[in-house]
């Protein structure tokens, strides 16, 4: 094995394996569209983020529009405060609504913004005022047992 | 009584030469570091080991890739079905390649594949004096032979292990959509909506760096390290293939702590 | 070259060295006069390769001075060890030729190591080196194709490439079919006197080694026990250097490994 054919195994040998790293990052990573290269802060407080983990996606209308980037806990208002991503291609009005959904009966949760009608756009840093908590499916099967409950004598 | 005193001096003897050992290991990675600068500025001593540890692999991290995969796609898609998930196919894939499979397997290939072959190269080199030969000819063995190879694993690690995650994501999708016929869309769109670029294929790629150094280090140390003569020398090859297997699987497990822990 | 006004080139004054508790050599002195070709002889495991291994700077004394070219070796740093083997030669017992390269490589090896000369200038060098030896004709085999005089005279090609000042051989004859014996034999003889170096010859190799060298130091029990010319040698009646050319069986170097009486260990089980 003379030392070009050597050089020019070694060449192929660096190109596939780079074509595969850009594969796993571009087509399996989906590094193109879930990269936001400009992007602003939103912060939101709810009284229940359910299972809402960092880097869950947010959605508009079933659009990818940002992610979740950290989840703290506000001792003052004893509440959750969400911090997420917003690509700057996408503006929301100041009375957007943010929500915790789940996608599908058992799927992961997502926060959901839901466009109000104001005229003023949310800014960096802002925070969205009315929020929605996760429906908590253990309080929701307490509250229909009670209801159920309540019902019976009246029958 | 007498028994159990040769027991206990046995075990004694054998952690002191287990710790002697370690201590010359880790002076020999120094030495082996600190020589490293001048063997890396002449290219073609690593582009040959990358020849010899990357290329010649190949073909095993390609086939046993793409088998990899095929099983996943069968084994997965049998399992999400049940719970009638079955488009989840290419997450499972995906996760479990990029994450986990990819670098371990890949790097365990490459132990026996390329690591033994070092092994037995320096081991033999030593045996017939050929080293002792270079360091009297005034040529530092170890920047000579040892760093080259060291490096040579730790640039193709990386490059087999992304090739092996790509072959098995392929072999997945192969059983998946164009055997089984899951649909093609939702293979790849739930796939891209699950793994994350910095978080899953990154700290892969982390892991088969560290995974190569670690697997390229025991190769050299091994053989540089051998009893000259030919029993030396095999059995230094098992051991290379040992402990590699043992130093991916438990580094594997810290690595994995750390990166995904408390996370999705 | 400060030290060229000595005629000794190597010097060792009471040299002593142990691998750990096993004691190898207890004293050398022995001087190595520059152009000479001095053998050292002794039974084998008298530590006769270890002597080859301390002047080379592989090993370091435990005791005594280790003298090259006027340098001490226990003196030097890596850096300068390293200056100083490049104008040394070591031909190994088995040649030692790196198997993974052509015997043209393997000559070229230390051209391309230590000095940025051009290509067609390495390839002159080489084939006249391989010529030296009488192999200009094999230098495109693999170490693996040659037999074992060959692959010798290949490394001699490979140790004399850089011009050296000492060239040292470890048992340069063993394992050679009489032809080639003599071949070794003549071309360490004729390739000393060609590049004005000097040559020390690790052998026990008597007969072989006493029509080519100048003077012979005897080594037994890590001592020098006998030292003089050829026919100094030839006409001495020590009774060690008898028994080593007429190569007696028994004699002050016993046949038997130090064990106690035969009789004890058979029926005493003393050993046990």
């Amino acid at each position: 094995m003379s030392r070009t054919t050597l050089d020019l195994w070694v060449g192929f040998f660096v190109v596939i394996g780079m074509a595969a790293l850009l594969f796993l990052s571009l087509k399996v990573g989906n590094l193109a569209s879930a990269n936001f290269s400009e992007s602003y802060v939103i912060k939101a407080q709810f009284d229940n983020i359910g299972g809402l983990k960092v880097r869950a996606p947010v959605k508009s209308a079933g659009v990818v529009v940002g992610r979740v980037t950290d989840i703290g806990f506000d001792t003052g208002s004893y509440r959750a405060e969400v911090t997420f991503v917003v690509d700057t291609r996408f503006q929301f009005p100041r009375d957007t609504i943010a929500t915790i959904l789940t996608s599908g009966l058992l799927g992961e949760q997502y926060l959901g913004l839901e466009p109000g009608g104001d005229v003023e756009m949310l800014k960096s840093g802002e925070a969205v005022q009315i929020t929605q908590s996760a429906v908590v499916l253990e309080k929701l099967i307490g509250q229909f047992l009670f209801n159920k409950a309540a019902e019976t004598p009246a029958n | 009584m007498n028994g159990l005193l040769a027991l206990v001096r046995r075990l004694g003897r054998g952690v002191t030469d287990a710790v002697w050992r370690l201590g010359f290991a880790a002076r020999f990675f120094g030495l082996l570091l600190l020589y490293s600068g001048q063997s890396l500025l002449r290219v073609h001593l690593t582009i040959r080991e990358v020849y010899f540890s990357g290329v010649l692999s190949l073909l095993i991290i390609v086939v046993s890739g793409l088998f990899v995969g095929m099983v996943l796609g069968l084994q997965g898609y049998e399992t999400l079905q049940r719970f009638g998930s079955g488009d989840a196919l290419g997450v499972l894939v995906a996760l479990s390649l990029t994450r986990e499979l990819g670098p371990v397997v890949a790097a365990l290939l490459f132990a026996s594949r390329a690591g033994s072959a070092v092994t037995a190269e320096i081991g033999l080199m030593k045996a017939t004096e050929q080293l002792k030969a270079m360091d009297m000819m005034a040529v530092n063995p170890i920047a000579r032979v040892v760093a080259p190879r060291f490096w040579g694993g730790v640039i193709s690690m990386p490059l087999l292990a992304a090739l092996f995650s790509a072959m098995g994501v392929f072999g997945g999708w192969l059983i998946g959509v164009v055997l089984i016929g899951v649909d093609e869309g939702a293979f790849w769109s739930q796939m891209q909506a699950a793994v994350d670029f910095r978080f899953d294929v990154v700290n892969g790629v982390i892991k088969s760096v560290v995974f190569g150094a670690a697997v390229s280090l025991i190769a050299v140390f091994e053989g540089y390290d051998c009893t000259p003569t030919a029993e030396g020398v095999s059995r230094a090859i098992t051991r290379t293939v040992v402990s590699s297997a043992l130093a991916i699987l438990a580094l594997d497990f810290v690595l994995t702590s750390f990166m995904f822990r408390g996370q999705s | 070259m400060s030290s060229n006004s000595s005629a000794t080139l190597v010097q060792l004054q009471d040299v002593r060295f142990a691998y750990g508790e096993r004691v190898i050599l207890r004293g050398i002195d022995l001087d190595i006069p520059r152009g000479k070709v001095v053998a050292i002889m002794g039974g084998s495991g008298c530590g006769k390769t270890t002597l080859l291994r301390l002047i080379g700077g592989q090993l370091r004394a435990s005791g005594g001075t280790v003298n090259v070219a006027g340098q001490d070796l226990s003196r030097l740093s890596t850096r300068e060890l390293y200056a100083l083997r490049r104008r040394m030669g070591m031909l190994f017992q088995f040649g030692a030729l790196f198997t993974d390269m052509s015997v043209f490589d393997n000559v070229a090896f230390p051209l391309r190591e230590h000095t940025d000369l051009q290509p067609e200038l390495i390839r002159d060098l080489v084939l006249m080196k391989l010529n030296a030896v009488g192999l200009r004709g094999a230098a495109t085999l693999k170490p693996a194709e040659l037999s074992g005089g060959m692959a010798r005279r290949v490394a001699l090609a490979r140790a004399i490439a850089l011009d050296p000042m000492l060239i040292m051989y470890d048992e340069p004859f063993a394992g050679l079919d009489p032809i080639s014996l003599g071949v070794i034999g003549q071309l360490i003889r004729r390739l000393n006197d060609a590049l004005g170096a000097s040559t020390i010859m690790v052998t026990h190799d008597i007969l072989e080694s006493l029509q080519i060298v100048d003077y012979v130091y005897f080594i037994s029990e890590g001592r020098i026990v006998a030292h003089g010319t050829p026919d100094e040698i030839r006409a001495s009646t020590d009774p060690f250097v008898q028994q080593f050319i007429h190569a007696e069986a028994d004699g002050p170097v016993p046949f038997h490994y130090p064990a106690e009486p035969l009789a004890h260990s058979l029926l005493g089980r003393g050993a046990a």
